[in-house]
């Protein structure tokens, strides 16, 4: 008793933790319902309702949304600001386009309807809380929790080893990431004294802690490892091409936008807010990694014909790119690393969802001669992959030219202008393999005409129905082509993406 | 402020987004018709264009992406006026080749041509450096699918390389603009995109001379010059003819254009200390391209690098950093675009005529039966080898006599070019239209569509040739105004002006 009334409850606004209290019901609900036997409930019922739970995770988001810089909610441990909201927005819409995807894919089948989409929500609770966090726990929690469901899901075709290979992989591997990361924060924890971001801060701007502290330099050092590894920057990439080529590609497209967005949203926080005055320790080793992970997965994509592996690569050097934004420190680069990271989730989803669609009913999988003169049988597949795929290589009139100038414009200004020419470097690299995706589509041989049905029924990839052709699968082709044209749409007129990342920087106001 | 620039710049999209959606066989049509009414709308624009003042006329400037500094601003002065007018001229006739032709996926093959017009139009129009690179890094797509989807050979090959050589200059150079935007930026200041306001601010002259370099290389790609110039055989001989004639006559000049729209006026110090290079390239470009179209078998090579010669002899024109070298290269790269397009064209007829053959060897005796098709070529090629009383021969004496008046010696070689010319057009023409009748050959006269888009065309050598005085008092104030600044720092003596 006595002890009990030692311990003192902390003061929680329910307000700001909505969303992520969405979340967590929205997966308690959606694994109960999940039990029930029926086909219905099982096909509609639970995906309907996780797509639910996410619009209402969205409408709380949007309700709190306020510009400036909050106060962390729950005794400072979790920061509800606009970057957490920002970027948790990019989660929900990755999770409703993971949702549309999955609808007929085998996994969610084979895995038990209400484990898939319940594991999906809580991959995105722990995304919201890795962004959010504002102490050294908080983060270790939310990456845990994000990665976890992860490497369920990697492994949901049981039936498949490469699937299998995947959640494994993914699993050790991740599980040294973390394991360097836990380090990492403890060393910090040790020299700061403290876990909390704002204390951290303050112990390096007072006289307490030097930046050339050794134990401060070695926990940033493995700090940066340990979400480098989740960020799937180079040298600890290795895991990426593997692990997305044999997850199921609904779950791929999840990791490649989602994952990526939330890692980011945590480099940028802590490094901006936590380590901000230690710039000079990170910034430098931050800025090699990025040139070497943009020369690293640009040369990797030369060679692949995979588009899963091909789009593994290509986020491996897209990582390079944001991580310009990150090394700069400056308010800009954190606007251009939302900017882009929204962009991103756009190419790549329209890209992703292209290679679902195309691997259930081809013969070839994702192998690139799946897309042969795509133009000419499916124009409505074709014409989002070439957008997306012109977008990532930076084209102009789409958003991704304009998500590069941003960066660019951000490492120059930051006095990084020669990150500014390797992200250049990087584009002119791509061009290799993003346009050989493109010629495939329109430029294959004529002689060779392709029905818009194929007329074998062939043992699918990763599909499970009899109907599963281009045309019985209207909700794939609806989420390329939302996302091409938007991926246009922002390429000509980017001003709400602009607004957005603006709101979003103001929650890292102390940077310059 | 107008909005006429826009339409002029966004009809020919118009025009190809409703020929996307009419029915199979109409969207030529609709497309042709775009390319028409642009003409139209440039001749107006043309007999409106005021001479006499200064700076840009039909100003369109409005906010676009504030946050990066990127304006749309539009206009029109000397330097960009007989660009647009040339890219309207060669469009209609291309179009019209295109147009009688058949072509799979004909909807989709219009409407890259119609894109194609719009970026060209946007990069010459482009007041703001960034959409200039916009519109420079857009008319890629178009040709890319261009060549790619409707080239004959090893076209993919082709496109691949013409797209990454051309993108490697023009993304470095986008890398270079943005440092230049953000650095040119005082403190506290806006960031600007904007040449108006770029010319006033000024960025140390250290960081200018590798940005001015970066620039060069993107320019020297796209024109081509020596060494850069390893896509031209490739694209040159997988792109259909139509298509060719416009990569040839317009998307060349829109690399030596920048240098007058943005590297001299904005960068003149840059400019100053790359000069003698660039000179050295250029006449380089001249030798190179002149003794290499004197030794090709196929005819469009020929024409391929003697092009390289003529850019050669443009940039020599615009680096002399004289009012009479640059007034000769602005007018010069009127006079080239307007002779390549009937050139190819004319190929193209000739290819048809020797069951699709341009081996020069396999070729000849086609005047017999064809005199209008041997005179049509006849001018031509005069005009392209610079005789005299042609505008080539104009333009061409305009450069070397700027280029006389401080670097003697480079303009001693770069004349060798000149009598190079003479020798490889004659030549070609000899083997095509002279000699004994090649074995497939078959002596026709030219058939009405090609007569009808290339005698308008030569029509328009000739007159050039008459009154080049149309083009020149046009575009002289703005031409002595880009090259000004980079001028007076190389010490040059002010001189009296041009020939009138």
């Amino acid at each position: 008793m006595s002890l009990l009334a030692q311990v003192q409850a902390p003061e929680i606004d329910y307000k700001l933790l909505s969303p992520v209290l969405a979340l967590v019901g929205g997966c308690i609900v959606v694994v109960m319902v999940g039990l029930l036997r029926s086909q219905f409930v099982r096909r509609s019922l639970v995906p309907g309702l996780t797509a639910v739970t996410l619009l209402i995770a969205i409408g709380l988001t949007i309700w709190i949304w306020d510009p400036g810089d909050e106060e962390p909610i729950i005794e400072g441990a979790l920061a509800m600001d606009t970057l957490t909201l920002g970027l948790s927005m990019l989660f929900y819409a990755a999770g409703l386009v993971t949702i549309l995807l999955s609808i007929r894919a085998d996994a969610p089948r084979v895995a038990g309807q209400g484990e898939y989409y319940a594991l999906l929500l809580g991959s995105i609770a722990g995304m919201v809380v890795l962004v959010g966090a504002e102490n050294l726990i908080t983060l270790f929690i939310g990456i845990e929790v994000l990665s976890i469901p992860l490497y369920v899901l990697c492994a949901t075709e049981l039936y498949r080893r490469e699937s299998l290979e995947s959640g494994l992989k993914y699993l050790v591997i991740g599980s040294v990431g973390s394991a360097t990361l836990l380090y990492g924060l403890a060393l910090i924890y040790g020299a700061a004294g403290s876990m909390q971001f704002d204390k951290i801060a303050a112990a390096l701007g007072g006289d307490e802690l030097s930046v050339t502290d050794p134990l401060l330099l070695t926990g940033i050092a493995l700090t940066m490892t340990g979400l480098a590894f989740k960020a799937s920057v180079a040298p600890f990439h290795q895991w990426t091409p593997d692990v997305y080529q044999g997850a199921p590609t609904p779950i791929t497209t999840f990791m490649a936008v989602a994952t990526k967005a939330a890692a980011f949203g945590i480099l940028l926080r802590l490094f901006g807010d936590a380590l901000g005055l230690a710039q000079l320790d990170w910034a430098p080793a931050l800025a090699v990694l990025a040139a070497t992970t943009i020369v690293i997965g640009n040369v990797g994509a030369i060679a692949q014909r995979s588009l899963k592996r091909l789009l593994a690569w290509s986020s491996i050097a897209q990582a390079g790119y944001l991580l310009a934004g990150v090394v700069v420190g400056t308010n800009l680069g954190v606007q251009a690393t939302v900017f882009y990271l929204a962009v991103y989730l756009l190419m790549n989803v329209a890209a992703f969802a292209v290679v679902v669609a195309r691997e259930r009913v081809s013969e070839h999988g994702d192998d690139l001669s799946s897309f042969e003169n795509l133009g000419q049988s499916n124009p409505w597949l074709a014409w989002p992959m070439t957008i997306a795929m012109l977008s990532l290589a930076g084209f102009p009139a789409t958003a991704g030219f304009i998500g590069k100038f941003f960066l660019i414009d951000a490492s120059v200004d930051g006095d990084y202008t020669w990150l500014g020419i390797a992200i250049v470097v990087g584009s002119i690299l791509s061009l290799a393999y993003y346009l050989r995706v493109v010629a495939a589509m329109w430029m294959g041989r004529y002689e060779i005409e392709m029905p818009s049905v194929p007329p074998r029924r062939v043992k699918p990839i990763s599909g499970w129905s009899p109907e599963a052709d281009t045309r019985a699968q209207p909700e794939v082709a609806a989420v390329a082509i939302i996302c091409a044209a938007a991926t246009i749409l922002f390429g000509l007129w980017p001003d709400p993406l602009f607004d957005a990342a603006r709101d979003v920087g103001t929650a890292l106001s102390q940077l310059r | 402020m107008t909005i006429h620039l826009s339409i002029i710049i966004f009809l020919p999209l118009a025009t190809g987004l409703i020929g996307a959606v009419l029915p199979r066989g109409y969207a030529r049509w609709a497309v042709l018709a775009g390319t028409v009414a642009v003409l139209a709308y440039t001749i107006v624009l043309l007999a409106d264009f005021d001479s006499g003042a200064r700076g840009l006329q039909y100003v369109t400037d409005d906010e676009w992406i504030p946050e990066l500094g990127i304006r749309y601003q539009l206009g029109v002065d000397g330097l960009n006026l007989f660009m647009v007018v040339l890219t309207a001229v060669t469009w209609v006739p291309c179009t019209l080749v295109a147009a009688f032709r058949e072509h799979e996926r004909e909807r989709l093959f219009f409407f890259w041509l119609a894109l194609a017009e719009t970026a060209v139009l946007g990069v010459f129009m482009a007041q703001d450096l960034a959409l200039f690179i916009i519109f420079f890094d857009l008319m890629l797509v178009p040709f890319y699918f261009l060549i790619g989807g409707w080239g004959t050979g090893d076209r993919v090959r082709a496109t691949t390389m013409f797209v990454i050589y051309t993108l490697v200059g023009s993304l470095l150079m986008l890398a270079a603009a943005v440092a230049l935007g953000v650095l040119a930026t005082p403190d506290g200041g806006e960031i600007s995109f904007s040449l108006a306001v770029l010319e006033q601010r000024s960025v140390p002259e250290g960081t200018q001379h590798w940005i001015v370099l970066l620039f060069a290389l993107a320019f020297f790609v796209k024109a081509p010059l020596f060494p850069l110039h390893g896509w031209v055989p490739a694209t040159y001989r997988s792109t259909s003819i139509p298509v060719l004639a416009l990569l040839s006559a317009v998307l060349s000049k829109a690399g030596v254009y920048g240098f007058l729209r943005i590297v001299l006026p904005v960068m003149p110090e840059g400019s100053q200390h790359w000069q003698e290079l660039f000179i050295i390239v250029a006449v380089f470009s001249i030798l190179y391209g002149s003794i290499l179209a004197f030794s090709q078998d196929n005819i469009r090579l020929v024409v391929a690098y003697s092009s390289i010669a003529q850019l050669g002899f443009i940039t020599l024109g615009i680096f002399a950093l004289e009012d009479k070298g640059a007034q000769g290269a602005v007018f010069q790269m009127l006079n080239h675009g307007l002779v390549v397009v009937p050139l190819f064209l004319i190929i193209g007829v000739i290819a048809a005529r020797a069951n699709g053959s341009q081996s020069l060897e396999q070729l000849g005796g086609m005047a017999f039966r064809a005199p209008v098709l041997a005179a049509l070529f006849l001018i031509v090629s005069f005009a392209t080898l610079a005789m005299p009383g042609s505008a080539n021969f104009i333009g061409e004496i305009l450069v070397l006599f700027g280029t006389f008046e401080d670097k003697f010696v480079y303009g001693l070689v770069a004349s060798i070019g000149v009598i190079l010319a003479s020798v490889y057009m004659i030549r070609v023409f000899q083997r095509t239209m002279h000699n004994r009748v090649g074995p497939k050959v078959e002596s026709r006269e030219i058939d009405g569509i090609n007569l009808a888009a290339v005698a308008p065309l030569v029509a328009v050598i000739v007159a050039l040739g008459i009154y080049p005085n149309f083009v020149v008092e046009r575009t002289e104030r703005s031409t002595v105004q880009s090259i000004e600044a980079a001028k007076a720092l190389s010490g040059n003596r002010p001189e009296i002006s041009v020939i009138r």
